[in-house]
Formats: structure tokens, sequence, C-alpha cells
């Protein structure tokens, strides 16, 4: 919870890890993999105020004391939600398996649940690990990483006939939520890996489903904004804009907001922390302290009012996921997320 | 913008050759994104030149188009006996930086997991892309100098003001095969067609968010640069906050 103003803001923290990428886990002949990926993310955690910088000691493997002071006790978060990533062509035990992310859930159940995962090139196994996952962890949500090494090859697609029977099997088994991000490499490698556009087809196919863009597309903000405005069920996940431009560039920073704002809109923007690439504290912090500058530039962006805050930082993302969210938080004014839904309710009755 | 380092005589002309080098994915010119970390010539004309991206997770096939069109302008030049371009920390290094020493296009790189040798479909997307966002940048300037939509629309390329910005435009429509004659509209999609002036402000609206996405994505390459080497790059495009 972070208050500010007399105003109350219920925290959820979409995108979590709790990674262990020391060299101990790294796979024999893989090391260069294993040391660049971590190594090109503690790079991202420069973007943040230097006084949040990390050793890359720490950064490779960091304690659950760590993780229980930065995320629950400074970072005002009442609620998170693990993105496991797996990885395991690189790392022995995986980078954040859902197995290692849950040993967490299960001691603060309150407070954090564990997305799971999927990969359509592993076919029928694939399948039943999901059935088993989902029963397991009680999964709402995947995370998939469309970039992972397999086998000898390099990536995949949403728009991959196999990827549609997961698609299936998550609708089947209740899993909502499909957190989607994209990575440098896909198959074939002449195709621009960023290219949201299997996100698209997926949605529209699959519209009991909620996708959620990890970095709103980044690099391809742009197709993302135009995919998203079309797609009712296309939400934007916040991780990277905040942590990589909130401090680093405060003008792309109003600039991605803006478009956001404007093209997909306040009810479908979700804050996350990206945690331990950037620490929640400075970000919620930052954010709620943040207005869009009168200028000439920003002027025909939407209004940043405290309604949108509240919404980005945590109401869309527990409406999402069915978290409760005690009376005091929620929205004052007319027109609240529940407000809408319970309109189309009575309207569709 | 000069490399980390430069070493020997006449390494000048070889930086204004590799400056003709952009990112197709930001359409900035690689010296001016600190992308080129070494540049040496031998007393005989040998050129060794070394680039570094901002991660090694940044995608192979951009990375090769930058390596093979420094490689290419490179060899271009006279008096120049061998050539040498690698690329340094990148996870699919070792395969590109072979393909280059042999000659090779993208598939001798990545045998079976392409079919474009030259990706060419992908660089024309990004070329594409760029010409929208160069546009948009022109337009804005001109509609801010006070011209209405009407007058934007019905410029013709010879009144375009004399702009890197409308020159990298007849650069990249060329690219396209697009006209770039005197005559030839101003403002145009990726067609070719001209910009209508009753759909200017429509048309505006979406080509300012893709011009948004090329500087932001350019924006986090410096600041990874800095993070990762301590190179501190010039951005043109961010500004100074007020």
């Amino acid at each position: 919870m972070y208050e500010k103003d007399g105003e109350k803001y219920f925290v959820v923290d979409g995108h979590l890890h709790f990674w262990d990428a020391s060299p101990e886990n790294w796979v024999t002949g893989q090391e260069q993999y294993a040391k660049g990926w971590i190594e090109c993310f503690h790079a991202y955690q420069g973007l943040g105020p230097a006084e949040t910088h990390w050793p890359i000691e720490k950064f490779q493997k960091y304690t659950e004391d760590d993780f229980v002071r930065d995320v629950f006790e400074e970072g005002h978060v009442d609620f998170g939600i693990f993105q496991s990533t797996y990885l395991t062509e690189w790392y022995k035990d995986g980078f954040n398996t859902a197995a290692k992310n849950a040993a967490l859930v299960e001691k603060y159940p309150d407070k954090l649940i564990v997305n799971g995962r999927f990969d359509p090139r592993e076919g029928e196994a694939g399948l039943r690990q999901l059935e088993e996952d989902a029963k397991r962890y009680n999964l709402k949500g995947v995370k998939v990483y469309t970039a992972e090494w397999f086998h000898g090859s390099r990536g995949w697609t949403l728009r991959d006939p196999e990827a549609q029977f997961f698609l299936e099997k998550c609708q089947e088994l209740g899993i909502k939520n499909i957190h989607a991000h994209k990575g440098p490499t896909i198959w074939p490698l002449d195709k621009d890996a960023f290219d949201v556009r299997d996100v698209d087809y997926a949605a529209t196919n699959f519209p009991e489903l909620n996708f959620i863009v990890e970095h709103v597309g980044l690099p391809r903000i742009e197709d993302f904004c135009f995919m998203g405005t079309q797609e009712p069920n296309v939400y934007a996940g916040l991780a990277v804009v905040i942590g990589g431009l909130m401090h680093a560039r405060p003008r792309f920073f109003n600039k991605v907001m803006g478009e956001l704002l404007f093209w997909i809109g306040e009810d479908k923007m979700l804050f996350a922390s990206d945690y331990a690439i950037w620490e929640p504290k400075w970000q919620v912090e930052g954010f709620v302290n943040w207005t869009m500058p009168d200028r000439e530039e920003y002027s025909d962006y939407p209004a940043v009012t405290t309604a949108t805050k509240k919404k980005i930082m945590g109401l869309n993302a527990a409406k999402l996921y069915g978290i409760e969210v005690p009376a005091e938080y929620q929205l004052k004014e007319a027109g609240t997320p529940a407000a809408k839904e319970d309109a189309q309710l009575v309207e569709s009755a | 913008m000069t490399p980390a380092t430069v070493t020997g005589p006449g390494t000048a002309r070889v930086l204004d050759a590799l400056a003709a080098v952009h990112d197709p994915e930001l359409d900035e010119p690689i010296t001016a994104l600190g992308f080129v970390r070494d540049c040496a010539v031998s007393p005989e004309g040998d050129v060794d030149v070394v680039l570094r991206l901002p991660t090694p997770q940044c995608a192979p096939n951009f990375a090769f188009l930058m390596a093979a069109d420094a490689r290419r302008v490179v060899r271009r030049l006279p008096e120049v006996r061998k050539v040498s371009v690698r690329l340094e920390d990148h996870y699919t290094g070792q395969e590109i930086n072979a393909a280059l020493a042999r000659g090779d296009g993208f598939a001798g790189a990545f045998p079976g997991e392409t079919a474009d040798d030259d990706l060419e479909a992908l660089r024309a997307l990004f070329v594409r892309k760029a010409l929208v966002g160069r546009q948009s940048r022109l337009c804005e300037a001109l509609l801010a100098q006070g011209l209405t939509a009407e007058e934007v629309a019905g410029l013709r390329v010879a009144e375009l003001p004399d702009v890197r910005d409308a020159r990298r435009c007849l650069e990249l429509r060329a690219l396209l095969g697009l006209a770039c004659t005197e005559d030839a509209p101003a403002f145009v999609l990726p067609t070719g067609e001209p910009v209508a002036a009753a759909e200017l402000k429509r048309w505006l609206r979406m080509a300012r968010l893709v011009r948004m996405s090329l500087e932001v994505n350019g924006g986090i390459c410096r600041s990874l640069l800095k993070a990762r080497h301590g190179v501190e790059i010039d951005d043109p495009e961010e500004g100074v906050e007020i």
C-alpha cells in the first residue's frame, strides 16, 4: 500500500522474479549464454536510480530476505505475481521456475501467486505438464517467452498450430491470463522476432482469455498499440516502461505513457516492477508522484488522474486475477471497473 | 561520435563510410549510436572494424545486417586491402563472424534457420517504418511553422526544407523504389500514394507513434551502452527536460 496526499493506492506487482543465475546454476557448455543473459538484465538495472543498483554477485542470486524486504516491506507491494521463466537450456535448475517461486508462495499465500508457463514445442508432454502445474499451483496465468531455445529451435509464435492446443488447454483449466513476452529470436530467423501480430491472432481466436503483452511489446510499441486498440482482451504490462524509462529517459516516459493512455487506455494498463531487475519502491513512489508536464508536445494525451494511477497501480490487475481489494483502496468516483462490469451485466440481462 | 578506440591513420575515411550504415530498427547511423567499438587501418590498407551492440541479446538478423552493411561500405573504399568486420560480445557472434569472414549471407550464418539470405523483406519492413517516422517529424515541424494541413499535403519534394530529416526521407524513398523527383508529393504512404489533406491529422497520429517507438528504442540502446560499457552518446531526440 502506498499513501500520498490522503489517497491510498493498492499495489499489485504483475511481474516478479525470484531467480538463481549464479555460476553454480549455469549449464556446462552454455556458460556464455547464461552469463550474457544475467549481465544483460543487470545492465537494465543500470537504468534505475544509482542508489538502487546492486553488485553483479548479489544480482545473480539474491535471498528470500532481500525479496521480502524489497517487495513487501519497503516496496509497498500488496500482492505480487511471479512470472516463471525457465531457460533450462542455459540454467541447470532453470532461471526462475514455478517450483522455485512456489516455495515463496507457500510462505506468503495471501500476498503472492505464481504463474506457470507452456512451450508448444514440448507437445503432449508439455500439455500434461501444464495440467499438473495448473493443479499444483492453482494457476490463473501463464507467462510465455517466445524466444526461448529448445532442442535446436530458437523460438516460436502464438500463431503456431501447436500453440492453439495449449491455449485451448488454458481455457479448459481456467488459466485466464496469458502474459506474452517477446524476445530476440524466433524461427525463421529472418522474421521480426518482436512482431506482436501473433498475439493479435490468438486474442481474436480466444476472446475469453486475457493477453497481457509484457513490456508493452517493446521494442515494437507501435505494433502493440495498433493491435491493442482493436482487441478488447489485450492488456499492457508496464514492466520496463516504468523501470527503464521513468528515471533514465523521463521525456520518453511521458510520451510512452501518453501514447499508451491514448491507444490502450487506463483500464488496460498494469503496473509491474520486473523485480529483481528493478526494486518496486522507487517505481511505485515515482509513478504515483509523476504528472504529465503541461507542455504542447503532450497536449493531446488523455488526462492523468488519481483514478488513472489507482487503476494502473493495482485495481486493473486485481480484476484480472480476482484479487480482493479492501474498500478503502477502491475508486471513490462513479464508473469504477467493478461498476462498469455490473452495468454490462445489467444490460445483458 | 568517435569509437571507443581508434588506431592508426586513415581511420577517418573508414568512419565516414561507416556513418552511412544505419541500424535498421532505429534508422540512425551506427557511428552515432556508438556501435563502432574499434576501427583500425594498417599501413598496408587492411581494415579491422569491431562492432559492439548494446546487449549480447540484440536480434541476430539486425546484428547481421549492420555487420554485413559495414563490411560492404568499407570494401567499396579505394586503396583498401583486406576487410575484417567482427561483432563482439553477441550471443550469435560466432555464427555471424564466421559467415562474414567467408563472405556468406545470412543463410550461411544460420543454415536451415532462414530462407532469406539477404534479409530483404525484413529490411524493407523497417525502411517503411523509418520513412513513416521521419515524415512525421518533418510534418510536425512544418505545421509548427504555421502551415495548414492542406498546404503540407500539397507540398512537392522540391519545396521541402534542406534538413536532415528531409534528406533521409528521400534516401528511404529511394530504397523503397518510390518517386523522389522534384514534382513528387512530399508526404507519401509506404505505397507511394500522397497523404491526403483530410487524412493528414489521422495519419500524423499514427506516424507519431511509429516515430516515438523508434526514438524510445534508440534511447534504451544508448542507456544500455552507458550502463554496460560507460559509453556516453548524445541523444539528439531526447532533448533536455525543462
